[in-house]
């Protein structure tokens, strides 16, 4: 490579996107200023119980951010267990199996699933999935399976398992086609090398993405646990918004995204305000340690894959 | 690429000219800008519409960004008048630059809906089962007290599904005021406020998100305001009230409830309306209003706005009912009035 200077257009061109790259890191670093400036006065009131307090009350000016953290992890877990599956499963019939007519109209549709609006899937929540869920999934696994604390009744309907359901809905796009893209970036060799050995389809997938494919997943993976986190206005419509720390995910909850959106536009007390800006501080922290995680995961399952192979 | 760059200069030279052109326009016309409650705001743009059209040259630019925003806008002075749902509450009042006039505008009444099959508007509530409801110790919908005073109606062994806006909300304060009103216990326990911490139910965002939860859900019971109940035609109980009648709320039974409150009203108005005395009054009503300093800073905008709330307490309130507001009641009209008159420019009234 050419070493920038050489020419003052270089130069320039040079200065100009390192001033871009720091106006961005610049901006991550504002931002968490301000949200750690603004969250001061709850953070002096309540200290680290307010991680893990549940009580929220606006009138008695008592805040605990537990209900949120716990409603925002619990359904973006069940997010990801329901859409791992199928966007994994889904990509390999794609790419390995599937008839060339079909490959391009589920790859298009799926993309457009990615496209459609926040709102509308809340909508599609409230008036399709919610009323399907509850009479033939939470009634029935309720009235046998009720003594299991984690499908205790009673059944309204909005509830984690709803907010969910409907997540991986949502993020199964992007875990689709990026684990297509992993897939497709294995050499054929090493493909054809496994079935000319004598192995069979399943062998041949299973040893190819057990040593090639696994780290790309899981970035996909943790690409559609981002989304899931920070998702605010169709959890919101199906989750039933009720702070509070239920083990069963047939109950309501409440998300972190979800509560600074209802509350923000009418929080006048000072107090109510600043422990709504600290939760959005903790959702800032926790994007940033899941994926920091994910990086560090990826670093060294890359170099274990490479090591396989 | 020099061409690029001289087009750009021209670009930039001719923004710059537009933009220095537009206070000239501006000029000719005055501007009032608000910002505050939403409830209100089918109302309030109707009326300035209307308002502009006869009055050519004046603009107003009304921000529906809930009652919490208005007062803080207000308070901090970067509109020319705030909105509300909820009265500012003493704390409030004391972080303003100067003194506030609240005016009322119109009156709203908050309806329980609820979702029972076969089972038209009108099933009788008390308001001591609503609060038990609220407070999730009644449970079912043939709980005997509810039975009790509905002879004749089937009541299904359905569980009560309480639903509530998640949102912060003025409905949620004149809803939570009136249980407030009515039960000691609720307000030791949970107080009222435009968000509170409510002992059961699912939460709903917005007036649509309670009706979504109440329609979807058997067995659902919800608040919403009563101009959405009625468009969206749910099925409303009828509560009762101080004297005893079980009342369902219509734009009538608000305005009866304004009207039975209008001897008390305070000179500042800050007063609710629930629970209001009145043998035809319905007892969940609010009363909403428009924040503005008593000292205005701007001649021409104070006297604008002066003006304009004369016609909208007089000509405007026309508009109230068809829009399912209720309109003010005339000693209530009076008295705001008078309280117009206090309005002024360096100590010169502006009505």
């Amino acid at each position: 490579m050419r070493r920038a200077g050489d020419n003052p257009k270089d130069l320039l061109f040079e200065k100009t996107t390192a001033l871009f790259a720091f106006g961005v890191l610049f901006l991550a670093v504002l931002l968490f200023a301000l949200l750690v400036r603004e969250s001061l006065p709850a953070i002096r009131k309540f200290g680290a119980a307010f991680l893990v307090t549940k009580t929220w009350d606006p009138v008695a000016e008592q805040f605990g951010a537990l209900p949120f953290i716990y409603g925002t992890l619990v359904s973006s877990l069940i997010a990801l267990l329901l859409a791992v599956p199928l966007a994994v499963g889904s990509a390999i019939f794609i790419n390995e199996f599937a008839p060339e007519w079909l490959k391009n109209p589920v790859s298009f549709l799926s993309e457009l699933l990615a496209a459609i609006p926040s709102v509308i899937y809340g909508l599609w929540g409230i008036f399709v999935l919610l009323p399907v869920l509850r009479d033939y999934l939470m009634k029935p696994v309720t009235s046998w399976l009720g003594w299991i604390p984690f499908f205790k009744g009673p059944v309204y309907g909005p509830s984690l398992l709803a907010a969910g359901v409907l997540l991986s809905i949502m993020i199964i796009p992007f875990i689709l086609s990026v684990s297509r893209e992993v897939l497709a970036t294995v050499p054929r060799v090493q493909k054809e090398a496994v079935l000319s050995l004598g192995g069979t389809r399943w062998e041949m997938i299973r040893i190819v993405i057990g040593q090639h494919c696994i780290p790309g997943i899981f970035g996909a993976t943790v690409l559609g646990l981002g989304r899931a986190l920070g998702e605010t206005m169709a959890v919101t419509m199906v989750i039933g918004n009720r702070p509070d720390v239920l083990l069963s995910i047939f109950q309501p909850g409440h998300s972190m995204a979800g509560a600074i959106a209802n509350e923000f536009t009418e929080a006048t007390g000072d107090l109510h305000l600043s422990a709504l800006v600290e939760i959005g501080l903790v959702l800032f922290l926790l994007t940033f340690v899941v994926n920091l995680a994910a990086k560090w995961t990826l670093k060294t399952m890359v170099a274990r894959a490479s090591r396989g192979i | 690429m020099r061409k690029i760059f001289a087009s750009w200069v021209v670009f930039a030279c001719a923004a710059l000219a537009l933009s220095a052109g537009r206070p000239a326009t501006a000029a000719d016309s005055l501007n009032i800008t608000g910002a505050g409650a939403t409830f209100p705001y089918p109302l309030y743009s109707k009326w300035f519409y209307e308002y502009s059209n006869s009055h050519p040259g004046l603009k107003f630019n009304y921000q529906s960004i809930g009652s919490g925003g208005g007062v803080k806008q207000i308070t901090a002075g970067t509109v020319d008048f705030g909105a509300s749902d909820a009265p500012m509450t003493t704390d409030e009042l004391a972080k303003l630059p100067g003194p506030i006039l609240h005016i009322p505008t119109a009156i709203g009444a908050v309806a329980v809906a609820y979702n029972l099959k076969g089972i038209q508007s009108g099933l009788k509530l008390t308001p001591d089962i609503l609060v038990d409801i609220y407070f999730g110790k009644i449970t079912r919908w043939n709980d005997p007290r509810i039975a009790g005073i509905n002879p004749g109606t089937k009541l299904p062994a359905a569980d009560v599904v309480v639903s509530h806006r998640s949102d912060g909300s003025g409905t949620t304060d004149i809803f939570t005021n009136y249980l407030s009103a009515v039960s000691t216990e609720w307000r030791a326990k949970v107080g009222r406020g435009k968000s509170v911490n409510w002992p059961v139910g699912l939460g709903g965002k917005g007036n649509e998100g309670v009706a979504g939860v109440v329609k979807q859900t058997p067995g659902a019971v919800g608040y919403v305001e009563l101009a959405y109940a009625m468009q969206n035609k749910m099925t409303v109980a009828a509560l009762r009230n101080k004297e005893g009648n079980f009342i369902v709320p219509t734009l009538e039974s608000t305005s009866a409830a304004a009207a039975g409150a209008a001897k008390t009203m305070p000179d500042d108005f800050r007063m609710s309306l629930v629970d209001a005395p009145g043998k035809d009054s319905y007892g969940i009503c609010g009363l909403t209003w428009l924040l503005l300093y008593r000292d205005q800073r701007d001649e021409a905008k104070g006297k604008a706005l002066v003006t304009f709330l004369k016609w909208a307490l007089h000509d405007g309130q026309k508009m109230n009912a068809p829009l399912l507001y209720a309109p003010l009641p005339k000693p209530v009209v009076e008295k705001v009035d008078k309280a117009l008159r206090q309005i002024s420019f360096k100590g010169k009234s502006l009505y």
